[in-house]
């Protein structure tokens, strides 16, 4: 493929200079990139970081010539092996897309075609570029998902993407994207959707790509998983480029305060009772010690479980036990951590926690009384007790209401009588969560993913519950908005004595905020105990393996912290 | 008239996502509003004003006969022509949009009532409740609604009310299996199971969150079905088993038309106008609320 080999030698693979992207008609352009700059070589791995918003993704499509009839892209240089890409029409960038520069999407499941057999997607690129017989190009398909790493290609190749997981999902993704071996590779959020086992094996793939000699562009908002496989990182802000440099040198010594916030908002760098982000301006500081409560006491526990097993029965018959014979207790001010990948049983133990569901069999007790064994009827006045914070909070909200309401909605109807004690209420606990009077009257979808998370938090802590359970309740957002979140909780489980039940598929965020961590694998606790022991002296072989596949900001020493005076 | 000052004066502008500035809500006149919406808006008003007070539109008895008039042609005295008693058709159309619109709103309103009822228990009343209001809408779908009206009209005999209550009968099955499928959807939804955490009872749930948000797509089908009650009704008229003969009403109209039809072409086309406008108007407008409450939410 001299195609791919640099015009020069030495010379860079890629070389952006000044690029510019904006949208819109001409007069009116909306920039969001503006002028960015960077080179690229053979063999090596620029990452891309930023949170939403950044320009980052933008960045990304330029490069493939996807950004769409209403951009305007500009730029000084934008050459690939020494040959300009500006300017390029729709049918020389689909010369060169595929064949010189492979495009690996966030998304398999949306990004593969439905109704497509797999083999047939990946044969693809192959066909456009006129590469080989079709039996051929259906020999190179299987020799590509062997490459990525598919067990039995030839099955695999044959079936609908839905019927695939999620790991396989992408891994043909690659594989298309590889599919002409093209000189550059740019990848968006490779990794975002998947199990951390799985997105390990995801990034070792990646480098075996880069190992080979090609160009990796990897677009990502984790700066852990950057860390592992990028030589250069480029950190973007609205736009900018605020800091590029070796990726030793970004995470070690980060120069640029957004940088450093970044690396700050890291959960997993920082075990339970360390602030995350910088406080903000006029935000809720707690009155009492901001110090981590321990387990206060012998405190009677608020939540004992005992053995409890559900099963559910599958579109095709199959019972399937997504909790089996899991016990917890919760005791007041502690949080206990959750973890598991998806179908580990962990949402469903939440739910049978809260009532929401029952046990097939084993019970849960409510402060030494029965809970799981009552009536709706008589359960009703005790749900104050416990909260919960939804993964997704608009959908837990109604659509129709304002902030004003949902949140009135959840204030106990006996405590608070009349309009003004029920707003100042309102008020109150929207200051708790740093949301202001302004907010008010706006509908959720008239607010920003944090606000909406804070919005939920408030209405959780409405009817003074002793626990709140916090179901992905971060998943998400952006991570500086993440560490805005789980400081939050960490400040109002300070100042109130709350107890948390904890559910993450995130190793770092539960590290971060746990006392008590439980490892959830097909519905049964593989492993628990506290936070140090399981996270640093992890028993079980899949504790240690989940730990091993995190990926980590291995070369960023205890990051300098950031809190600004 | 009441509808076009609603509509024109400013309205909340629905600010989408977190760009909206803080202080809530962004009030705007509506500038951009399209000219078949202002046209329908203004002939709605003419209608109402029609139907109130019909007298203001035309100085004419719609019921005096004047034999010596008969079957004129349009002219500037009667701008619809007459009929063959020599009654004006204009104030006869002006004097029938009482009673038209009174049928397309009656008997939307009861289609949509007995279409809640029934809807709002499959939705909820679990499986047993379920199925047996399934076999009864689909016992009424395979009916004609026509002539399910017709069967109607045959039992309680021909008058207004047995129009609006068989016109509405007949239009109940399609609003029900819309309206349990929203309650359905609705009973899942996270905020519902979130208001069932809090503690509140199923009757709070019930009437705060799964029947306005259940309902709220229905304010818009509601306004297409006005229009479509007064289609149906008129031709319940046209066959004669509407409103008696002399009384105007749009329907009845086009039945007593139709022997002229070749010779006399104003005494049928005038009062279809009339319908076919208004329907128009009403589901132009419906879709335009559509548009922004779904705008507004979704």
């Amino acid at each position: 493929m001299s195609a791919n080999e640099p015009a020069v030698p030495g010379a860079p693979l890629l070389e952006v200079e000044n690029l510019t992207v904006g949208f819109g008609p001409r007069g009116k352009v909306n920039q969001v990139v503006h002028g960015i700059s960077f080179s690229l070589e053979s063999g090596r791995c620029l990452a891309i970081v930023g949170e939403s918003g950044s320009g980052k993704t933008v960045t990304a499509r330029t490069l493939v010539g996807l950004t769409g009839e209403r951009s305007q892209v500009g730029a000084g240089r934008l050459e690939l092996n020494g040959k300009s890409l500006l300017g390029l029409s729709n049918r020389g960038w689909r010369a060169v897309r595929g064949a010189e520069i492979g495009f690996v999407l966030q998304d398999a499941l949306v990004s593969l075609d439905p109704l497509r057999k797999v083999g047939k997607e990946i044969a693809e690129p192959l066909r456009i570029h006129g590469w080989g017989e079709r039996s051929k190009r259906e020999q190179k398909v299987i020799e590509l998902l062997t490459e990525v790493g598919v067990p039995e290609p030839e099955v695999r190749a044959r079936q609908l993407p839905h019927e695939l997981s999620g790991g396989l999902r992408q891994r043909a993704l690659i594989a298309s994207a590889i599919a002409l071996d093209p000189g550059l590779l740019v990848a968006d959020e490779p990794t975002t959707a998947l199990d951390v086992t799985v997105q390990a094996q995801i990034l070792a793939l990646l480098e075996k790509t880069k190992e080979r000699g090609r160009g990796l562009i990897l677009i990502s908002h984790d700066l852990a998983v950057v860390s592992r496989l990028a030589d250069e990182v480029a950190v973007m802000r609205l736009g900018e480029i605020v800091e590029q440099g070796p990726v030793d040198q970004i995470l070690r010594t980060p120069q640029h305060p957004y940088t450093k916030a970044l690396l700050d908002a890291v959960p997993a760098a920082h075990s339970k009772g360390t602030r995350l982000a910088p406080r903000v301006e006029g935000a809720y500081i707690p009155a009492g010690d901001p110090q981590l409560p321990t387990v206060v006491g012998n405190r009677q526990p608020i939540i004992t479980a005992e053995d409890l097993v559900k099963s559910f029965r599958g579109p095709d018959g199959v019972s399937r036990t997504a909790v089996d014979h899991v016990s917890l207790e919760i005791r007041p001010g502690e949080t206990l951590g959750i973890v598991g990948e998806s179908g580990s049983g962990k949402t469903t133990t939440a739910r049978i926690v809260l009532a929401l569901a029952d046990p097939d069999s084993g019970n849960v007790t409510l402060r030494g009384k029965p809970w799981t064994t009552l009536r709706e009827k008589d359960r009703r006045q005790r749900r104050r007790r416990i909260s919960v914070v939804y993964q997704d909070p608009l959908s837990s909200f109604d659509p129709r209401w304002t902030v004003r309401r949902i949140v009135d909605d959840a204030i106990a109807d006996e405590d608070y009588k009349g309009k003004e004690q029920r707003t100042a209420r309102v008020l109150e606990l929207l200051g708790h969560v740093g949301i202001g009077e302004e907010l008010l009257e706006r509908r959720p979808l008239q607010l920003s993913g944090g606000q909406r998370q804070r919005v939920a938090i408030a209405r959780a802590l409405a009817p003074k519950p002793e626990l709140i359970v916090c179901d992905e309740p971060v998943s998400a957002l952006d991570v500086s908005i993440q560490a805005q979140v789980l400081d939050l909780l960490a400040d109002l489980q300070a100042e109130l004595g709350l107890a948390y039940l904890f559910i993450s598929h995130d190793l770092g965020v539960i590290y971060h905020v746990s006392d008590r961590v439980m490892v959830m694998k097909d519905g049964k606790v593989v492993e628990s105990g506290s936070a140090d022991e399981v996270f640093h002296s992890p028993r079980e072989v899949y504790t240690q393996q989940l730990l091993a596949a995190l990926p980590r900001l291995e070369r960023a020493e205890p990051a300098p912290k950031a809190v600004p005076a | 008239m009441s509808s076009a000052a609603d509509v024109l004066t400013p309205v909340p502008f629905p600010g989408g996502g977190p760009a909206a500035p803080a202080g809530g809500r962004v009030f705007t006149r509506i500038r951009g509003i399209r000219p078949a919406v202002a046209l329908a808006v203004i002939y709605l008003a003419v209608i109402a004003v029609a139907a109130i007070a019909p007298s203001l539109l035309t100085s004419q008895d719609p019921l005096q006969v004047n034999l010596a008039d008969s079957l004129q042609s349009p002219s500037v005295e009667y701008p619809f022509g007459t009929d063959q008693s020599g009654r004006s058709v204009y104030t006869r159309v002006i004097y029938g949009a009482r009673e038209s619109v009174l049928i397309g709103i009656g008997a939307t309103a009861v289609g949509l009532g007995l279409a809640a009822l029934l809807g709002v228990a499959a939705g909820l009343g679990g499986k047993v409740v379920d199925g047996a209001v399934n076999r009864l809408l689909e016992v009424l779908f395979s009916f004609p609604g026509l002539l399910l009206a017709l069967f109607l009209v045959a039992i309680f005999g021909s008058g207004v009310s047995t129009q609006i209550i068989a016109v509405g009968i007949a239009s109940a099955p399609g609003y029900a299996r819309m309206i349990r499928g929203q309650v359905l959807q609705v009973k899942g939804a996270d905020y519902v199971i979130a208001s069932k955490a809090l503690g509140h009872p199923p009757s709070r749930t019930l009437f705060k969150n799964i029947l306005p948000n259940a309902f709220r797509p229905l304010v818009v089908l509601a306004t297409l079905g006005v229009g479509q009650s007064i289609v149906w009704a008129s031709a319940l008229s046209f066959l004669g088993l509407g409103v008696a003969p002399p009384a105007p009403e749009w329907g009845a109209m086009l039945d007593a038309g139709r022997d002229y039809i070749q010779t006399a072409w104003w005494l049928t086309v005038f009062p279809g106008a009339a319908i076919v406008a208004f329907t128009l108007a009403a589901t132009c407008i419906g879709r335009y609320l559509q548009r922004r409450i779904e705008g507004e939410t979704y």
